[in-house]
């Protein structure tokens, strides 16, 4: 093996070095990392139960769950942040598993459209979902129902939208403030009115 | 994606020195930028170091009135704060204008701030791009170049910085505080943070190797009404075509800052004394000198009409 500049200046910089490095990394990693792939582990809670992954730095959250996990629930549309598909709660909050490495998620709860309800016992937003017909292929499903869930959440926390007329004021849950809120969902069959008719009974029934 | 290490720094001086120790590293926060740029080979770090655990995450009340924003207080957090809603309302609604309710729970104070631009051809591997492989050449400015700059611009590069949030700070006058590798800290103008294309559109901030954001300082608040204007092709979940961040006062006099129509946020502090002589006469003024493109020169007409549209707003408020 060629001795990099990049080799070099590890080595070079190491030496000269006020805090020290994690021992993991070895100027041996540092030389592997042009070429090979770089394992971590990480324990996740996946819809309530702790999760022991070895994996490749590079996986993403969203291919931890489909790949390692086999939770095949959340798709994987854009792989860019653009589209929701991958939409999962993590620590209460929604966020696109896409843009998320695994490693980031130590001690992290997770959960999946597949820990929300079951067949025999849907959440109230999946029923919800079914009773208005949210859906054509079904494919950006999962994360549709995974953020109005949380969408719900965010209006009783009184968290502002850009929807809001007020910044003072707490937000109401109406039709608007839904629409605005469900815009990093997108749907390529155009459901979003019975979307928005489901999540709007959902919200009524919590209330 | 090329392969890495991932290592978690415990404070931000760690972070900074890590990060200094080992070649081609990036700081992680939120990571909804950078990995949507590794994934395409356009940002190829080989050591990354997340700094999400290094304590940045709280919003605290600064001795002058003000207020200090952690680099890690994500953007959901921020636009929700009871005291940012009250007096710095300009930056809330400019933060809720952005991104998505899931991009906005994972995105970063600084983050933000170092986000990359949108400009189509930066994210085509395939095009001239000065910024992301520099003397390559340009392909946006002969290209399809609606969306992009027309102040300020180079015959390198007519990006733009994709920011709401920026616009907003801005206007706001915020510091940047900073700790760089040997531990030294400092504080920038928002102002001076980001850099004109120039001939070198890869250098994009005046921030150092390495040096790590660790906080956002708001002054005192100054009151007036705060409206943030974004348009865009789709009423949300876009990047804006342009935007006015304006704080103004009920005599008339206020600031302006613009977002979609430059490599920085705009601001032309000596323009605003003209702003209670209306749209034309500040919009002449913030935008002189600007050199637009056939495609996107509408962004000159847009700008004003948008003032319009916000002075007239302000003054139904007063
Ligand atoms: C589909 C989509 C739509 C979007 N729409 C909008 C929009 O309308 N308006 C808008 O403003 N934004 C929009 N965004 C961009 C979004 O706001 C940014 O991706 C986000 O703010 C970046 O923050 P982050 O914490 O995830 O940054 P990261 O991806 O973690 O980091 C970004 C850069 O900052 C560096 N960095 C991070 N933290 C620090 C630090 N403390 N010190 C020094 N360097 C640091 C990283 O090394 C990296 O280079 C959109 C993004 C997507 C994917
Ligand atoms: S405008 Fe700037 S970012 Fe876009 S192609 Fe030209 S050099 Fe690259
Ligand atoms: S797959 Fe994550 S947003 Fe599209
Ligand atoms: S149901 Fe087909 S994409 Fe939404």
């Amino acid at each position: 093996m060629t001795i990099s500049r990049r080799t070099f200046l590890i080595v070079g910089a190491v030496t000269a070095a006020s805090v020290a490095l994690p021992p993991f990394i070895s100027v041996q990693a540092s030389i592997a990392n042009a070429a090979r792939p770089i394992k971590a582990s990480v324990t996740i809670w996946v819809n309530d139960e702790p999760r022991d992954l070895d994996l490749d730095t590079r996986t993403t959250l969203l291919d931890a769950l489909r790949e390692n996990l086999q939770l095949t629930g959340t798709k994987k549309g854009c792989d860019h942040g653009q589209c929701g598909a991958c939409t999962v709660i993590a620590n209460g909050r929604r966020i696109n598993s896409c843009l998320t490495l695994a490693v980031m998620h130590e001690g992290s709860k997770i959960t999946t459209i597949e820990g929300l309800g079951t067949p025999q016992q849907l959440h109230p937003m999946q029923a919800a979902f079914i009773k208005h017909d949210g859906y054509q292929c079904g494919y950006c499903t999962p994360g549709q129902i995974c953020s109005a869930v949380a969408v719900l959440g965010e209006i009783r926390d009184g968290i502002p939208s850009h929807a809001s007329p007020s910044l003072t004021e707490p937000p109401k849950l109406i039709a608007s403030e839904i629409q605005e809120r469900m815009s990093g969902n997108l749907c390529r069959c155009g459901a979003y009115s019975n979307i928005i008719e489901a999540i709007n009974e959902a919200a009524e029934a919590s209330a | 994606m090329r392969p890495f290490t991932y290592l978690r720094a415990k404070s931000p001086a760690e972070a900074a020195a890590l990060a200094a120790q080992v070649s081609d590293s990036r700081f992680i926060a939120g990571g909804t930028n950078l990995l949507d740029l590794m994934k395409l080979d356009i940002e190829t770090p080989t050591h990354l170091i997340d700094v999400n655990g290094v304590g940045l995450d709280r919003i605290e009340a600064t001795p002058e009135g003000g207020l200090r924003i952690g680099a890690l207080v994500r953007n959901t957090d921020l636009a929700a704060d009871s005291r940012i809603r009250k007096d710095y309302g300009l930056l809330a609604r400019a933060l809720l204008a952005g991104a998505s309710g899931q991009l906005r729970n994972v995105a970063t104070t600084a983050g933000n701030l170092l986000q990359r631009t949108r400009c189509p051809y930066f994210y085509d591997t395939h095009q001239a791009c000065n910024k992301r492989q520099p003397g390559s050449g340009c392909a946006a400015i002969d290209g399809f170049s609606r969306q992009l700059g027309i102040i300020g611009v180079s015959t390198a590069c007519i990006a733009t910085h994709p920011s709401d949030m920026a616009v907003a700070m801005r206007a706001l006058d915020a510091l940047v505080e900073t700790v760089k590798p040997d531990g030294t800290t400092r504080n920038i103008p928002l102002a001076e943070l980001h850099r004109l294309p120039g001939a070198t559109p890869n250098i994009e901030t005046t921030l150092t190797a390495h040096e790590l954001i660790t906080a956002v300082t708001l002054p005192t608040p100054i009151g007036g009404t705060h409206i943030y204007q974004k348009v865009r092709d789709r009423s949300s979940y876009a990047f804006a075509l342009i935007s006015v961040g304006a704080i103004i006062q009920n005599d008339g006099s206020g600031r302006v800052a613009l977002g979609g129509v430059a490599h920085k946020p705009w601001r032309v502090e000596s323009a605003e004394s003209v702003m209670p002589q209306g749209a034309k006469a500040l919009t002449e003024q913030l935008l002189a000198g600007a050199t637009p493109t056939h495609q996107n020169a509408f962004k000159l007409t847009l700008v004003e009409r948008t003032l319009a549209a916000v002075m007239a707003q302000a003054r139904e408020h007063a």
